[in-house]
């Protein structure tokens, strides 16, 4: 038990993929300059990640890894995620459309994103058993959502500021991500995997 | 001939993928803390890039509208294998630093984009160019930030020591926060040079006028 709550924490905090490792960056830039819209794809992201990665494992331990076809892994990957959205979509715009109408223009975003691929790929490296993959693929969901929520919040607050004309937009968001991954920094060794 | 010229050096400034695009920049953060590792992946990006619209070219009749995204995607993926496959094979160390973003390669945007916009328009030799010249402003991005974070946070290129035994290394600059203070600035000073080209060429036009 207490491996999976240190894998939790690990990946959502000290080896957040948007701020330790630059996974999602397009998302991450596109999407925090508006907070309710970052709620909504942290949501969509962490629920999409998790699904797919269970997906992604059955597919490689039950059928890629048997028959020695790990070369295919990545197309099998690509297509698998982009097709399980399209799917994910047409089936919550049908049975739950209070739910579509809040976070499902972003499904479409993510189908086919660097985040929701890096997982699977990371677990199936690994060799990672199930509940292992799922617990990773929860904490990187989180993650991502924490630091979404973050970087919102404080565009949000950028707004007042005066910011010299050259580094408007992308420029000064990217400093101020980085300033977000300094103070994530500060957790880095307090869980070694 | 001049066409194709201007085909491929579009790539490497006007529309330069990373600082002008601001596409893919997942990589050009992550695997620039060394000059080595940004070159090896600017120069995979680039076959990519260029074998792709190569093939999506060849296939730009054959393929039906409503289909094409996923056609793209498995001929990137392919390709992409491809590349995996042969730096496995041939430079193992590499591999495996680079393991989980070469994968990833499959899901840059700039792939895509260049497939979507210009190889399923257009011939064979022009998309070849158009591939082989994003891919290398692509990589001449990578190479250039990782120049820069490479020397003054380890004080070495390509694993050579080049600063002087006396130069104590600005760490931060191989962190991830130095990465992103980095782009944020680099951003900013590419914006910063256009301005200043914008504002001389109107002062010009207007002293002909």
């Amino acid at each position: 038990m207490e491996e999976y709550l240190k894998l939790l924490v690990a990946s959502a905090i000290t080896n957040n993929f948007v701020l330790t490792q630059f996974l999602g960056l397009c998302i991450f830039f596109g999407v925090s300059k508006n907070l309710n819209a970052s709620i909504g794809m942290g949501m969509a992201v962490t629920s999409v990640m998790t699904l797919s990665s269970m997906l992604a494992w059955v597919v490689y331990t039950y059928i890629l890894h048997p028959l020695g076809l790990q070369s295919l892994m990545l197309i099998s990957f690509v297509l698998l995620i982009a097709s399980f959205v399209q799917l994910l979509e047409m089936v919550i715009k049908k049975h739950a459309p209070a739910l579509y109408n809040m976070w499902g223009i972003y499904l479409v975003l993510i189908a086919t994103n660097c985040i929701v691929l890096a997982v699977p790929v990371t677990n199936a490296e690994l060799h990672s058993d199930f509940l292992t993959s799922l617990v990773r693929a929860i904490g990187s969901g989180v993650g991502f959502s924490l630091a979404l929520i973050l970087m919102a919040s404080l565009r949000e607050k950028l707004q007042y500021a005066d910011v010299p004309k050259s580094l408007q937009g992308l420029g000064i968001s990217f400093i101020l991500a980085g300033m977000l991954a300094l103070s994530f920094f500060g957790f880095s060794g307090m869980i070694t995997l | 001939m001049k066409n194709l010229w201007d085909i491929f050096y579009k790539g490497l400034f006007d529309q330069n993928p990373i600082f002008r695009l601001a596409l893919s920049l997942c990589p050009a953060l992550a695997v620039t803390s060394t000059v080595t590792n940004a070159l090896a992946m600017g120069l995979s990006v680039m076959f990519v890039i260029t074998a792709n619209n190569v093939v999506v070219s060849i296939f730009r009749k054959v393929v039906n509208a409503k289909v094409r995204v996923p056609v793209y995607i498995t001929s990137i993926a392919t390709i992409v294998t491809v590349v995996i496959l042969t730096l496995q094979a041939y430079f193992p160390d590499l591999y495996k630093e680079l393991y989980l973003y070469l994968n990833l390669i499959v899901v840059f945007a700039i792939i895509l984009a260049r497939a979507e916009v210009f190889a399923a328009k257009n011939g064979v030799v022009p998309s070849f160019f158009d591939g082989l010249g994003m891919g290398a402003g692509f990589a001449g991005a990578m190479v250039f930030i990782a120049i820069i974070r490479e020397l003054f946070g380890a004080g070495t290129l390509m694993g050579y020591q080049v600063m002087g035994a006396s130069y104590d290394p600005a760490l931060i600059m191989i962190l991830p926060p130095g990465g992103f203070v980095l782009i944020g600035l680099m951003i900013a000073s590419f914006n910063l040079i256009g301005e200043y080209q914008d504002k001389a060429k109107s002062a010009k036009q207007g002293s002909e006028a």
